[in-house]
């Protein structure tokens, strides 16, 4: 399916009865060479690279609901490069080289918009920790730029500089940060993956792996059993239900982020600002809703919603810094599940079975990283090795001691 | 009334989970912090041969299931003990509270 403004004129004249489906819905093949498992942003990501740069196209994408109906369908829609770690930066840097040239490349509106990502500091010290994250950023090829306080202003009269607890001393500025329209993510990698000849089968939900003497042959589903020379998984959120269908325990827990929007306001706040003394980030939508949110709940979950105490705390986050939000009406809130890994850094690796692949343990950063994480994806499935911004997503990594822990917080999920 | 009656058990059942103290009662789980898998209480043995496996197992892997799940809860706010909580995690329902001590002393340990 293509779209112009010449369509839109002709089809809005005639009653809309032309559009054609933007995919197939093939029936499941009885083999292909790559089966990825999970019909998310990564999941198609992956297979919209493989079939274009890696030229394989015998390829299915088998999902339990429908195509992009997770957390790439609920999530506060920020990208961004501003991570500290060798092992990390690098990776969400390409993430965001690959979001500035999106829309050209697969042909689709993802309205990718650069409006810029604020993140605030309230201390001495906490300046100088952005000064060393913003000097880590410009060597991976990243931009920051560190602001006073008069530098911020500039930006944002309307914050609360001088809060008796937390007053703004200055911030961290990514130009090229900003947000993106999360659906259509999905929807322009499916497409472009279809049409390159992927099978994107819906509504099929895997329930076993065929695992014989070591090796993975294939999955069963509720569509029946199909072969594959390789099974990439890609859940993140329901990882560990996944990958124990292969005997497999993983240093992940599945923890609930809560977002929030508020009702439709006039344009006021410039890109997405984010809170550094407690976990408050917010940016506006194009129709004009405060998008924001914060902390994870802090307890294993599968639910899908949080609870109040957390509401009460992102919601104070946010009087914390921009009062003026107190005046807005929460319109909607949802809940999403999180993949919290042991050190809060991602996994794009073989495991121990051959031709079984695991991408996950996102936490609650995966929306920003959907690009990289299929092209990295799709690197180690077409090559068998990992892509060399990804060597340290590896599964091992805390058997060695080898953890990319950006905080610094240990073997303790919730506090990521 | 009635509608009242109802939103409120929603608004419960919902939005807040109430962990039954053994000793204190009800209480808001805001007032604890949250550690996680009960199998934390089980340490291993740091003498045995296979110590360093065994201890990467233990701290680094989860089962994460979904369903009933024992877990370790701290009443920070409260008396500053340990329980283990055994609670759903696809509904939030709260099935058993028990103090860690008298888990960890069941299952042999010291403390």
């Amino acid at each position: 399916m293509r779209y112009s403004a010449l369509n839109i004129l002709k089809e809005g004249l005639t009653g809309n009865k032309g559009w054609q489906p933007a995919w197939r819905e093939p029936e499941p093949k009885k083999n292909y060479d790559i089966i990825i498992v999970g019909g998310g942003g990564h999941g198609l990501a992956t297979a919209y690279y493989l079939a274009k740069e890696h030229g394989l196209s015998n390829i299915a994408v088998l999902e339990k609901g429908w195509l992009g109906g997770g957390n790439i369908g609920r999530n506060t829609t920020i990208v961004r490069s501003n991570y500290l770690l060798p092992g990390n930066q690098p990776f969400y840097e390409l993430s965001m080289k690959l979001w500035e040239n999106l829309e050209q490349d697969f042909n689709y509106n993802a309205m990718v918009s650069q409006r810029g990502i604020l993140n605030l500091c309230h201390s001495d010290p906490q300046r100088d920790a952005f000064a060393r994250r913003g000097n880590g950023m410009l060597m991976s090829g990243a931009d920051a730029e560190l602001l006073d306080q008069d530098g911020v202003r500039a930006m944002c009269p309307f914050l609360d500089f001088d809060n008796a607890r937390f007053p703004i001393k200055g911030g961290l500025l990514q130009k090229r940060g900003g947000t993106v329209r999360h659906d259509a993510v999905a929807w322009g990698y499916a497409r472009g993956a279809d049409e390159r000849g992927v099978d994107i089968i819906q509504n099929c939900e895997v329930t076993g792996f065929d695992i014989n003497n070591g090796v993975c042959t294939g999955v069963q589903t509720s569509r029946g059993n199909i072969k594959a020379n390789k099974v990439a998984v890609c859940v993140a959120g329901s990882s560990s239900r996944v990958m124990a269908q292969a005997g497999m325990r993983l240093p992940i827990e599945s923890h609930v982020l809560q977002a929030f929007v508020t009702e439709g306001l006039k344009p006021t706040i410039p890109g997405v600002i984010t809170f550094g003394a407690g976990h408050f980030y917010v940016s506006q939508s194009d129709k004009g809703g405060l998008v924001f949110g914060g902390d994870i709940d802090g307890y294993n979950t599968y639910a899908q919603r949080g609870n109040l105490p957390v509401v009460e705390d992102v919601c104070e986050g946010g009087m914390a810094i921009m009062p003026m939000i107190g005046r807005a009406r929460l319109l909607r809130t949802w809940g999403g599940l999180m993949d919290m890994s042991m050190d809060g850094s991602p996994f794009i690796d073989k495991t121990h079975v051959d031709g079984l692949f695991f991408n996950g343990g996102w936490c609650y950063g995966g929306f920003k990283a959907t690009p990289a994480s299929g092209w990295c994806y799709a690197h180690l499935l077409a090559t068998g090795n990992p892509h060399e911004t990804a060597t340290q997503m590896r599964l091992d990594r805390f058997e060695r001691g080898h953890m990319t822990d950006e905080k610094g917080q240990g073997a303790q999920p919730n506090l990521h | 009334m009635k509608k009242v009656k109802v939103l409120n058990q929603i608004c419960i059942e919902l939005h807040h989970m109430i962990i039954n103290h053994p000793l204190l009662g009800p209480r808001d789980a805001a007032e604890f912090v949250y550690l996680g898998d009960a199998s934390l209480i089980n340490r291993p043995d740091a003498s045995g041969d296979n110590a360093a496996q065994t201890f990467y197992q233990y701290l680094y892997l989860r089962d994460n299931p979904a369903g009933e799940h024992k877990e370790l809860w701290y009443h920070e706010q409260g008396d500053r003990s340990w329980l283990v909580v055994t609670r759903n995690t696809l509904t939030h329902e709260i099935s058993n509270v028990e103090m860690a001590r008298d888990v960890a002393r069941a299952a042999g340990g010291s403390t």
